[in-house]
């Protein structure tokens, strides 16, 4: 394994943090500073030592194109990345991702952007492959291909109109860093992280994606050992060590690849107690019976509370038990979901309404309309 | 009824099998039948099924009760742990027939291959009976613990080798009847040969008669040579294996 | 005779003269023949040639005036030849017979469980209280899909989890339902009596898990359990009719088992009773052999053949498991028997337990369990079909601890069979294989086996299952887990203790000291 894609320690990262994410149902962009100001009120719940962003509908210019933001750790391998790039894909449009010097964060990483579309011929040659998918999986192959055999450079995000903002700071920062006032977004979400063991690595921020899906998590798996070899079976390989990273390969294995609705696969990731499922009708109980027996290795057990965010919708779940938090609000078209209420009434001062969601219940937000 | 089995999963075949016996059919000929395992396992009741084709391994496994009848030959593990019920094999069969039978009859009209009648026994009223026409191969009634096992050794090219080696060894109950010779250096550890009785006679009169009937064959012919009898020497052929 | 045949026992039976009163209640308890009482002395004698060590006689003594003690010290001292290699050797010489001996082995192979701890969670998660909050140890055994059809029924716009929005297309394979991923290993009637049988179907149904007829067949009496019964196919046959087959839950095909890989069984005729002679279907007195092979399986697509034909025989409607001993290439062979249909793969380990076996098989045939259960596990995982059947851990399985590292190493259930006897008695003297239990437990003998009552015995039983289940739950909960089956094959929440490089690669565990 390549150096400086692995956390130096070789060790799972075991985070605790605050998370916050908001969505206009109707695809009415919302500012940067509006996230800023959410996340901000949480930074108890980090430590500075990460911070990271997911913002959809940012690049309207490019919305066709995969977004790919890539972080070197040294500019030497900037050539070796662009010249694999531009065998790989076809890139429309490349650039820098602008940043400012912030006092707080000290020798940060080099940051580009790039908007690629792959090419035409991967028809002809990933004929086996199912015609919807077939751009997706090169894609998820040719960030596969940096992350794992490019020394100092690493897919931060690769969705179509959207990216990932991460970095090791508390994530108002990160923010700083990254200027984010400057975006507009129809779903944003945010992380403020408390990593134990892996300081100092920009990559193991949070959120972390795979095309246009981000996730960002709090929490630490207790099931991690059983969830990465059942993942494993499937072909995935779980190199960065992290929750987060089974999370989403666990989400993409069951509602990518498996074809499950995203309120069954979060069924399986917190599933219904066996006392509840006795008391459910024959059909769900049947239903459930069988989720449990067949994705029993993708129960997440233990604490967390995720925010999955995708192209179309925005969803939020915790453990079977609740033992993270996760508070979700709404005003008209917006519906915020954060760690804290706090942090959604800091920027919604008076919601039409505030629950909290029952443990393993996930809120699923859909856009109204196709972006 | 009849069931038209050409290019038909076994499991198809005998759900439709099962579904008839269900409904009570009396008789079922399965047409175009190749290889199609499993035909009997596990029903019961009275039923006659008529096999033309060659039917796969495992016929009549676990079944108790019903008749089968093959027109053609049958492959092995036929009447495996059988329980009841009737076989007749017109041509000739293959290996492990009659594994752990428990009763009923198995009749096959030609020669049969190895470990034939292995491990049969019997248990107060059923006493399974095996007969076949021609020769067999080693290991015939291997364990054979109760049950009637008869070798007739017709039409056979070797007529001197009936059977072949380690004949019913390990044999602690049943009797076997081999019409023809048997050289010492067949037998299997633990059995004997002894002189027919006339209480053998009426038993073989009895079944061979059956037998002939069923396949269409000149009782006559059969009796025309006389028949050896085994049967264990010892109820414990390994009394003396263990220091207790 | 030249010299006197040696006897060299093996335990003297010390006796408190003073103490005893005669009530001659060790001369009753005793089985073996090895206490007497003299009327013309008004004494009790030992003969301590014959004394198994079974404890039976001190535990009824009302005045505790025996003491059994071992002997063999009175050898001079030799590593090599002991007082265990010298009596085996004058065995054998005295009989040209093949040493017998019961139980699972004594001989000190590693016991891996003992080198394996298990982790607790300590803030970055958190332990679970067991008793105030939900913690499921319930269990499916059985092939699973790798996924599943569903269809939508409602639009799927409605709150909660799922359940009242979709519907199940895909169309399940039998399962087996346990409350505790525990069952009682086979052990035949025959091997046992009826009453030990009846007392394990007992506690199985109380406790919501299975037990296992072994290859003895099942008694009429005991159908009325058929629900949480395994009943075994064996080389034998013993016993196998629909009935039978009808009558279970599941359907296990015995290949091997651990205490005695590769060889049969043999029940001697004088313990084929009038009732072990009705359920195993074979006249009174005869031997039951039990070759060494299934004489249909001489390969694995006979045993493809055997599965489906008693698939075929119980309309696909039960599980079918095949149970073998773990040898060298176990993986490689389970990943056989996985793709030959089997639902379920039970695998045996070499301290596996046994009522007859030859010593020396027993001793030194076969591989420990927890490293035939880590081989099987990874081999199926690597090739993508672990969810194709359940595996099943047998064979010197001590305590709840031991249940945990083997869920965790990658068992969906084990088999219990020794705790099982000795929670109702059984001091494992090892002489099951005589026939003369003084418990009541390997003996068919009615003035012996009424010494066990099935309902105490059951009582018994479910007392174990209970205390174990509440320390399974207690290790999980401190583990931060809620569910059995994030415990299962997550060994990461395992760690070895003084095992070298190569055994921890085998077991895939990381050494204690290490991190996530």
């Amino acid at each position: 394994m390549k150096p400086g894609i692995l956390s130096p320690y070789c060790e799972k990262d075991i985070s605790a943090c605050g998370l916050t994410g908001i969505i206009s149902k109707k695809g009415r962009k919302i500012k940067g500073e509006v996230i800023i100001k959410s996340i901000s009120c949480m930074d108890e719940r980090g430590n500075g030592l990460g911070g990271g962003f997911a913002a959809y509908g940012i690049y309207p210019d490019y919305k066709n194109h995969y977004a790919l933001h890539i972080m070197y750790n040294d500019k030497k391998s900037i050539p070796v990345t662009e010249e694999y790039l531009r065998e790989a894909v076809r890139i429309a449009h490349q650039e820098e991702i602008p940043t400012r010097k912030v006092k707080a964060i000290v020798n940060p990483p080099y940051f580009m952007r790039y908007f690629v579309n792959p090419p035409v011929e991967i028809h002809e040659y990933m004929a086996h492959e199912s015609e919807e998918l077939r751009e997706d999986n090169y894609i998820v192959k040719t960030v596969m291909h940096i992350n794992s055999e490019i020394p100092g450079a690493f897919v931060v995000s690769s969705g179509k109109n959207m990216g990932a903002f991460k970095g090791v700071g508390f994530a108002y920062q990160i923010a700083d860093f990254f200027m984010l006032e400057n975006y507009e977004g129809y779903i944003w979400t945010a992380h403020n992280r408390f990593p134990t063991n892996t300081p100092g690595w920009w990559g193991g921020a949070h959120p972390f994606t795979l095309l246009d899906w981000s996730i960002v998590h709090n929490g630490e798996i207790s099931s991690y050992g059983i969830n990465k070899r059942y993942l494993e079976m499937f072909g995935y390989k779980c190199t960065l060590l992290t929750d987060t990273e089974v999370v989403t390969y666990m989400l993409d294995l069951l509602i990518r690849r498996h074809g499950l609705p995203i309120k069954l696969a979060c069924s399986a990731l917190a599933s219904p107690f066996w006392k509840d499922i006795k008391r459910m009708d024959e059909g769900g109980k049947k239903l459930m019976t069988a989720l449990r027996m067949v994705y029993g290795s993708a129960l997440l057990n233990g604490p967390f509370a995720i925010l999955f965010a995708h192209s179309k919708g925005l969803v939020g779940l915790s453990d079977r038990v609740k033992l993270r938090p996760l508070v979700a609000g709404e005003k008209d078209d917006m519906v915020y979901m954060a760690s804290e209420e706090s942090a959604i009434t800091a920027i919604c001062p008076n919601p039409d309404k505030v629950y909290r969601p029952d443990a393993g219940e996930p809120v699923i937000v859909e856009l109204e309309k196709q972006n | 009824m009849q069931i038209n089995a050409a290019g038909c999963h076994y499991r198809t075949l005998n759900q439709q099998i099962k579904d008839a016996v269900k409904r009570g059919e009396k008789s079922i000929e399965l047409l175009n039948v190749n290889g199609q395992r499993y035909i009997g396992d596990g029903i019961s009741g009275e039923t006659k099924i008529i096999i033309n084709g060659v039917p796969g391994n495992d016929l009549g496994a676990f079944m108790s009760g019903p008749t089968i009848i093959v027109n053609t030959f049958a492959q092995d593990g036929v009447a495996n742990t059988m329980n009841d019920g009737k076989i007749v094999i017109k041509g000739h069969a293959g290996d492990v027939l009659g594994y752990g039978m428990r009763g009923g009859k198995l009749f096959v009209k030609g020669d049969v291959g190895y470990r034939v009648g292995i491990h049969m026994k019997e248990y107060e009223d059923k006493i399974p009976v095996i007969i076949t026409g021609g020769r067999a191969g080693d290991f015939f009634g291997e364990y054979m613990a109760g049950g009637i096992l008869i070798l007739l050794n017709l039409n056979n090219e070797k007529p001197e080798r009936a059977v072949g080696s380690y004949l019913a060894t390990g044999m602690h109950g049943g009797v076997i009847y081999i019409r023809g010779d048997i050289d010492k250096y067949q037998l299997g550890e633990g059995v004997g040969i002894v002189e027919l009785k006339e209480a053998d006679n009426i038993v073989l009169n009895k079944l061979i008669s059956e037998f002939c009937k069923d396949l269409n064959i000149d009782t006559k012919s059969v009796f025309n040579k006389p028949f050896k009898k085994l049967i264990p020497v010892s109820k414990r052929p390994y009394e003396k294996l263990y220091a207790y | 005779m030249l010299y006197r045949t040696p006897t060299y026992y093996e335990f003297k039976v010390e006796r408190d003269d003073t103490r005893c009163i005669r009530c001659q209640v060790c001369v009753r308890q005793c089985s073996y023949s090895s206490t007497f009482y003299d009327a013309e002395e008004d004494r009790i004698f030992n003969i301590d040639a014959n004394c198994v060590g079974c404890h039976r006689c001190d535990t009824f003594c009302p005045t505790d005036c025996i003491t059994i003690r071992r002997v063999g010290e009175n050898f001079k001292e030799n590593a090599n030849w002991n007082a265990w290699a010298i009596r085996n050797l004058n065995k054998q010489a005295n009989t040209g017979g093949i040493l017998l001996t019961g139980m699972g082995s004594d001989r000190p192979h590693r016991i891996y469980w003992d080198h394996i701890v298990v982790d607790a969670s300590q803030v970055t998660n958190p332990s679970i209280d067991p008793l105030r909050e939900p913690m499921e140890l319930k269990t499916y055994l059985g092939k699973k899909p790798d996924s599943i059809e569903i269809e939508n029924i409602t639009g799927a716009r409605g709150k909660g989890q799922g359940a009242s929005d979709y519907k199940l297309k895909t169309k399940l394979a039998p399962q087996l339902e346990l409350d505790i991923p525990i069952m009682f290993s086979a052990m035949s009637y025959g091997a046992i009596n009826y009453n030990v049988c009846e007392a394990l179907a007992m506690a199985a149904e109380s406790m919501g898990i299975y037990y296992n007829t072994g290859e003895g067949g099942l008694h009429r009496n005991l159908y009325k359990y058929g629900k949480n019964t395994i009943v075994q196919v064996a080389s034998g046959r013993f016993g196998v009719h629909l009935d039978y087959l009808g009558v279970s839950a599941g359907v296990e095909i015995k290949i091997g088992q651990g205490a005695k890989p590769g060889i049969g069984g043999h029940l001697p005729g004088e313990k084929v009773t009038e009732e072990v002679s009705k359920t195993r279907m074979i006249p009174e007195g005869s031997d039951a052999l039990s070759p060494a092979p299934h004489h249909d399986i001489y390969s694995i697509e006979d045993l493809r053949q055997l599965i489906y034909a008693l698939k075929e025989a119980t309309n696909y409607e039960k599980p079918v498991s095949v149970k073998i001993a773990a040898v060298h290439n176990a993986a490689a062979i389970a990943s056989g028997i996985v793709r030959a249909g089997a639902d379920i793969v039970a695998i045996d380990g070499i301290r596996g337990s046994t009522g007859a076996a030859p010593l020396m098989i027993r001793d030194n045939v076969g591989i420990p369990a927890e490293l035939a259960l880590a081989q099987v596990d990874e081999r199926l995982r690597q090739e993508g079909i672990r969810n194709w059947a359940s595996v099943v851990i047998a064979g010197g399985i001590r305590n709840s601890a031991d249940v945990v590292k083997a869920i965790a190493l990658g068992a969906d259930a084990v088999y219990i069979a020794t705790p099982a006897l000795i929670a109702i008695g059984c001091t494992v003297c090892q002489k099951c294989y005589l026939g003369k239990c003084a418990w009541g437990i390997a003996t068919n003998d009615p003035y012996l086996a009424r010494r066990q009552n099935p309902e105490i015995a059951a009582e018994r039983l479910s007392n174990l299952l209970t205390a174990w289940s509440r320390e399974i739950k207690e290790m999980l909960g401190g583990m931060g887990l809620n569910a059995i089956e994030s415990l299962r094959g997550n060994r990461e929440r395992l760690r070895g203790v003084g095992l070298t490089d190569r055994e921890l690669k085998i077991l895939g565990l990381k050494h204690a000291g290490e991190g996530m």
